[in-house]
């Protein structure tokens, strides 16, 4: 059939006296589509390789951290020995040191993230809250060595000089401000992260309380509410889609490398105080990949980072689902 | 329930504390700015763009080799990461409405969020060890597969924003999709694609873990992807790491250099954006 038309319609080439009939007569000569399947085929094979790095990372890590895995097991996550000289490795130093700069960045971080989150959404026009917003993703923008060049050279000092003697002095009976502190450690480190992790909280909450319907503001306000009473209304409702975004703060907190390698004193220890150095798994690894000297020292670090990856990798799926519980769905249609 | 006038205290307390919040993000993105000016105008001369790095005390120093290398990598990692998401960024758009798209969306998002020093631990395995040594391309590698689930989400959102009557104007007219895909719609979506791989650029340019065991460093100027390269962020560190007041007048000077390029980045997004909404 395909050739009888096709034959017939370059017989009767495109003439003025059969406008239209011979162009839908000569369409089945078009070549057959398989354009549009090999298209498809194409991007999906780059999206699916996107995804797919996921998988190899992992895998990838796990086939290279085979030594220290089959000498210590799953005891390596509660060993707390670090010592490449006899070839002793556990992860438990640098598990505390992550988890607690973490918590140090998170407490510092939420109140003033939700603060600002909570100003941009409720309090500010949009002609405020855009150019804030902007100025607060910039410090996202901000270079991770670079906070960590800051973070040496004036921040430590001015924690070292100002703000630690009067913790310490106020608060010394803890064993948390006990020690002699030299202005790199745990709780340097601690700070310097809430500050990196502010801009992905506040934005994502301000996404968030954005996505909550302005009828839930005015119910409370009608029923006689304070503004900030509405506030906590809108919060309440919110709950889920903020908690998402402190965890994704807290996976960034974790993951953070360069600026906590550079002020955290990089010492394989769990010390009570929070002004001794520490190392976390993202520093340990940047700090002595190039300097593993035995095979088992190198696939240690590696488990480290597999560690690290799943760790990560279950935070942020967490985060996502809390976030998009909120965030899609009716609340969208009523931004602005 | 507390009286009127201290539920209004309240109120204006926390307003006052939420506006205080504010400012103090504001304030302490130009507090760490007025300190990377003031830090790195000192060093910052052109000899210092234009020389590479010479020995302790020898004046002239520079990093003209950190420049270059950062280039590139950069470049390198675009030309890897830029095509591979805007074609998953397709596919994402056309055809991942459904669980299959979804469930990608998912990985790829989550991707973004994974460390980046694990990417460089990754290509240190995959090509570092087998390769037995550190190159500039291994580095390109690591930056171009952190560019690659960025891309691909910025190509999606911006591609959706395209209208769907272009797409059915496209093939009423007998255009397979593929050409009405890469004809019409990307087309229309291209300044937004654009803005997104921007966007991507500023953000591996300010990379240093993935770069730590794939490229490392190198104290002079080199253009060979085999060998290893210097960057200005492993510059910054290496430097900021030394005992020697000098070098860390030339990290605060390397610093000023990259921070004003990612913000100048940043701003020049902004700004197309915003022309792009008002055309709208």
């Amino acid at each position: 059939m395909g050739s009888t038309l096709a034959g017939k319609s370059s017989a009767s080439p495109l003439s003025p006296s059969e406008p239209g009939l011979p162009f839908l007569r000569a369409a089945p000569k078009v070549r057959p589509r398989i354009g549009d399947p090999l298209f498809k085929l194409t991007t999906g094979f780059f999206a699916v390789l996107i995804a797919g790095l996921a998988v190899l990372i992992m895998l990838e890590m796990a086939i290279n951290s085979k030594l220290p895995f089959a000498k210590f097991g799953f005891g390596f996550l509660t060993r707390s020995i670090w010592d490449p000289v006899r070839e002793e490795f556990g992860a438990l130093p640098f598990v505390y040191g992550t988890v607690v700069s973490a918590v140090i960045a998170l407490i510092i971080s939420i109140p003033i993230s939700l603060g600002v989150a909570i100003f941009l959404v409720e309090k500010a026009s949009r002609r405020l809250s855009n150019p804030i917003l902007f100025i607060v993703q910039l410090l996202a923008a901000i270079p991770s060595v670079v906070y960590g060049l800051w973070a040496i050279f004036v921040l430590a000092p001015l924690l070292r000089n100002h703000v630690y003697p009067a913790l310490q002095s106020s608060l010394g009976f803890l064993p948390l401000f006990k020690g002699s502190q030299n202005g790199l450690g745990l709780l340097t480190a601690g700070i310097v992260l809430s500050i990196m992790i502010l801009p992905i909280i506040t934005a994502v909450t301000t996404d968030v309380l954005r996505a909550v319907p302005v009828t839930q503001r005015e119910a409370a306000l009608a029923l006689g509410s304070t503004k900030w009473e509405a506030t906590l209304i809108v919060l309440q409702n919110a709950k889920s889609g903020v908690s998402g975004a402190i965890i994704l703060g807290l996976g960034r907190a974790i993951g953070e490398t360069m600026a906590v390698t550079m002020v955290i004193g990089n010492r394989p220890q769990i010390s009570a105080s929070l002004f001794d150095p520490s190392f976390t798994i993202a520093s340990a690894i940047a700090n002595e990949f190039t300097e593993a000297s035995s095979e088992i020292y190198l696939q240690s670090l590696i488990e480290l980072g597999l560690i690290l990856f799943l760790v990560t990798f279950i935070i942020n799926m967490l985060a996502r689902l809390l976030v998009w519980s909120v965030t899609r769905g009716e609340g969208r249609g009523t931004r602005g | 329930m507390a009286s009127l006038a201290r539920r209004k205290l309240l109120d204006h307390t926390m307003t006052a504390l939420t506006a205080l919040c504010a400012v103090f993000a504001v304030a302490s993105l130009f507090f760490i700015l007025g300190y990377i000016f003031a830090g790195g105008i000192r060093a910052l001369n052109l000899s210092f763009l234009f020389n590479s790095p010479k020995p302790i005390g020898e004046p002239g120093s520079g990093i003209a080799n950190a420049i270059v290398g950062s280039a590139i990598m950069i470049s390198l990692g675009s030309i890897i990461g830029m095509p591979v998401g805007i074609m998953a960024g397709i596919y994402l758009s056309e055809f991942g409405s459904n669980k299959f798209g979804n469930m990608l969306r998912f990985f790829i998002d989550t991707l973004t969020g994974i460390p980046s020093i694990i990417i460089g631990v990754f290509v240190w395995t995959v090509m570092v060890n087998p390769m037995k040594h550190f190159s500039a391309l291994s580095g390109g590698v690591a930056l171009g597969i952190l560019m690659m689930p960025i891309v691909a989400r910025t190509t999606e959102e911006m591609i959706r924003l395209v209208p769907h009557s272009l797409r059915e104007a496209g093939l009423a007219l007998g255009a397979p999709q593929w050409r009405v895909t890469l004809g019409i719609v990307l087309r229309t979506a291209s300044t937004g694609v654009a803005t997104g791989a921007m966007l991507a650029i500023a953000r591996i340019a300010g990379e240093t873990a993935p770069l730590l065991f794939t490229a490392l460093g190198l104290n002079y100027l080199s253009t060979n992807l085999l060998q290893p390269m210097a960057s200005l962020t492993f510059q910054i560190y290496y430097y900021a790491a030394s005992p020697y007041e000098e070098w860390h007048d030339m990290a605060w000077a390397a610093t000023l250099v990259l921070v004003t390029m990612i913000l100048a980045l940043n701003i020049a997004i902004r700004v197309l954006a915003r022309n792009r909404h008002q055309q709208a």
